[in-house]
């Protein structure tokens, strides 16, 4: 699905990623963790193609094409998405409009004929069904005045409708409330198959009693130092982060 | 005698250049090619009745005692009035034989548009089938608004078949000595509409320029006039989204709207004349005089307005609010991009009791463009409890366009309340990252953005003229980024 090789990304002239390596393969779940300011939200930045970012080295292949050669849009239309761990507001714009050139753009580069009006709406309600979205947030304008955990289900809901070959989630599960939580990741777990890929971007070993990863990998000072099973979360929740990075 | 509304209304005339009502621009010393017999003569080849005559006469010898207005910026050439034919060119000769002759631009963005074939030559300046000009949807159209004793027709048409109407409301809202541009048009206006609703009568359908574009050649000096009798209501729409190319550089329109007790006039605008190429050559000067008199007691005139076209645009939608509980409003969503400059806003005059106003302005400001927001609220001794509310939201795109905010408030009376909100945004890189992260491209993402923004006055249009405005915001919004 995707490999990294040896990522250098900086911000100005700071050096954020710093040499990072990662295999991910269709049907796995990845699980990333890592203390604050280690590079993780970063990572998922360049990955899907944020300018102010600069790589310096390395490469990264998705589905068998160059990543990094790709605009931000045309890496989304190819199947790579991000469940933003702070997702922006855009006043005006209802989240159905905004769904609607989104399925479009994605169906075009398909080349699938645009959904009618009927089919459009059925694909929503069928997809806000999933993460138990409220109808009403649709209606209105694309993550204005949501709540904190709101917005993060509007990330799945997206997810969802867009049905990426590689999803990248991160933090999704900071702000949700118990039952959110366990709502978000059986939308996560349902929206599995082997032909896709998750990585999870957490903090909280909770997250991953529900979306149980394959992997799970410790991102410290922009490298992965430590790679594990799913028990790894397990041994950082107990022992935090200060045994692997001394 | 002259009444204290029309001291009123002349004072409030005068005062447009003062305040700095305008776009700054060169204007050329009189023109050449006007005199008092050109105007004798347009009077003459339309056959006018009389009292026509007097007015232009009048408007023109008061024309004439005007000082060019003294515009402090430069940034276009001279208008060049010795161009100008100001008679009313019986028909135009056609400026093309066929479509393969026009601009490939200008039809590629027809398509988009999806105007149909038969309409882009009449845009373009191509000549028309003479299908075209009996469509039988207009016939239709006319027996309908005939049942209801509607009048619509060409300002001509109406000045032959009902003299008394016109004399009675001509130059009543917007007097030839309003300013500068006002008292030419009074002098040589071309044609333009006429509107009547009598008493009582719910205008069935919209009123469009659309359904007689073909009927007359309005030209650049157009005349509009709306009445609207007790408890009548119109919705009428001016303009097309389609860029219209007009060799005409300089237009100076009037439209003056009466609406009486309980009347209801909705004046709704796509104003889309073409703006020049990038660096703004060939584009049109759009001097616009707008105004509507709320006379009777709880009548109401809104004003929309989608402003995207011409080269220097300078308009100002007003209200004069005299009746009691009269309501006016202002929706304006301008766009600026390239070399264009807008300077648009409005007028709300209270002097009614209870009277209400509400502005809201949208400015885009795209390229090096500079886009202007002008508005003046006024509330006069009379106006008891008069409100206005008003929000004026500036958008930047890109870092080398301006927009500005030039509010005046005038209360006279201590028991009115104003309200004013102002903004200015740019779209930021994140709104454009997370459109891009979901797949759209970056034109997409700038131009769903804009839409956003312009959303509250874009809902104000009637159905069909929002759905083009829109696909005219994003048409507006190619190459304005990267
Ligand atoms: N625009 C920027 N300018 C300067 N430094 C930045 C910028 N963006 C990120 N950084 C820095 O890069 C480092 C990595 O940030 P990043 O957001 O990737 O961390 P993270 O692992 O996602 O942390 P968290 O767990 O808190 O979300 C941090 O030190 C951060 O301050
Ligand atoms: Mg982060």
């Amino acid at each position: 699905m995707i490999t990294i090789k040896n990522l250098k990304a900086k911000i100005g002239d700071k050096e954020i990623l710093k040499g990072l390596n990662l295999e991910v393969k269709a049907g796995e779940v990845h699980a990333i963790m890592g203390p604050n300011g280690s590079g993780k939200s970063t990572l998922a930045s360049v990955l899907a193609g944020r300018e102010d970012y600069e790589v310096t080295e390395g490469e990264v292949e998705f589905l068998g094409k160059d990543l990094l050669e790709m605009e931000a849009d045309e890496r989304s239309r190819e199947g790579l998405f991000l469940a933003f761990q702070y997702p922006v507001e855009i006043p005006g714009v209802s989240m159905t409009n905004f769904m609607k050139a989104a399925v479009k753009a994605h169906r075009e580069h398909k080349g699938l004929p645009e959904l009618t009006a009927k089919e459009f709406l059925a694909l929503m309600k069928e997809k806000k069904q999933l993460v138990n979205m409220d109808t009403q947030l649709s209606q209105r304008s694309v993550n204005e005045g949501f709540s904190g955990g709101e917005k993060k289900k509007n990330e799945v809901y997206q997810m969802a409708m867009l049905e990426p070959k590689l999803a990248i989630l991160d933090e999704t599960d900071s702000g949700l409330d118990i039952d959110a939580l366990r709502v978000v990741a059986d939308g996560v777990n349902k929206l599995k198959t082997k032909d896709n890929a998750t990585i999870v971007i957490t903090h909280y070993q909770r997250l991953l009693d529900y979306i149980v990863p394959d992997f799970v990998h410790v991102l410290h000072n922009g490298r992965i130092v430590k790679s594990g099973g799913k028990e790894l979360a397990l041994e950082l929740e107990e022992k935090g982060y200060d045994w692997l990075l001394n | 005698m002259k009444t204290e509304d029309d001291i009123m209304i002349e004072d409030l005339s005068s005062k447009e250049y003062e305040a700095g009502f305008v776009t700054e621009i060169e204007m050329d010393i009189l023109p050449k090619g006007l005199s008092e017999d050109t105007v004798r003569e347009i009077s003459r080849l339309k056959k006018e009745p009389e009292f026509l005559l007097e007015f232009r006469l009048k408007a023109y010898r008061h024309w004439l005692t005007l000082k060019e207005p003294k515009w402090a910026h430069v940034h276009y050439p001279a208008i060049d009035y010795q161009d100008i034919s100001y008679f009313a060119a019986p028909k135009k000769q056609a400026k093309y034989n066929s479509l393969d002759e026009v601009d490939p631009a200008l039809l590629e963005t027809y398509k988009k548009l999806g105007i149909p074939l038969e309409e882009q030559k009449l845009l373009a300046g191509v000549a028309v089938d003479a299908v075209f000009d009996s469509v039988s949807v207009v016939t239709t159209f006319k027996e309908a608004l005939k049942e209801k004793g509607v009048i619509f027709s060409s300002f001509s048409e109406a000045a032959h078949e009902h003299p008394e109407l016109i004399r009675k409301y001509l130059g009543s809202v917007v007097p030839y000595s309003d300013n500068y541009f006002a008292a030419l048009n009074s002098a040589v206006f071309s044609d333009g509409s006429f509107v009547f609703v009598p008493k009582g009568v719910r205008c069935p359908m919209e009123l469009s320029t659309y359904f007689r574009i073909n009927a007359s050649n309005t030209g650049q000096f157009e005349r509009t006039l709306i009445v609207a009798e007790e408890g009548a209501y119109v919705s009428y729409l001016e303009g097309c989204t389609a860029p219209q190319r007009d060799e005409n550089q300089l237009h100076a329109a009037v439209v003056e709207i009466v609406a009486l007790d309980n009347a209801e006039v909705k004046y709704s605008t796509v104003q889309n004349w073409y703006p020049g190429d990038k660096d703004g050559k060939g584009g049109i000067y759009n001097f616009v005089t707008k105004r509507g008199i709320c006379k009777g007691h709880h009548s109401k005139i809104s004003w929309t307005q989608v402003e995207t076209g011409s080269a220097i645009t300078w308009k100002y939608p007003s209200v004069i609010l005299r009746g009691d509980y009269s309501v006016g409003e202002f929706y304006s969503v301008a766009v600026t991009n390239h070399r264009q400059q807008a300077d648009t806003g409005t007028k709300m005059i209270h002097i009614g009791k209870h009277s209400r106003s509400t502005i809201v302005s949208k400015g885009i400001s795209i390229g090096q463009s500079n886009n202007s927001y002008r508005g003046q609220v006024k509330i006069a001794k009379s106006a008891e409890h008069a409100r206005n509310f008003s929000q004026c939201d500036s958008l930047l795109v890109g870092n080398r366009c301006g927009a500005h905010t030039f509010p005046y408030i005038d209360i006279e009376n201590s028991t009115g309340t104003v309200e004013h909100e102002a903004t200015t945004s740019k779209i930021a890189e994140d709104q454009i990252f997370y459109c891009q992260q979901r797949g759209l491209d970056q034109e997409q993402a700038v131009s769903l953005i804009v839409n956003g923004f312009a959303k509250e006055v874009l809902n104000k249009l009637p159905m069909e003229f929002a759905v083009e405005a829109q696909k005219l915001l994003a048409i507006t919004m190619e190459g304005s980024v990267g």
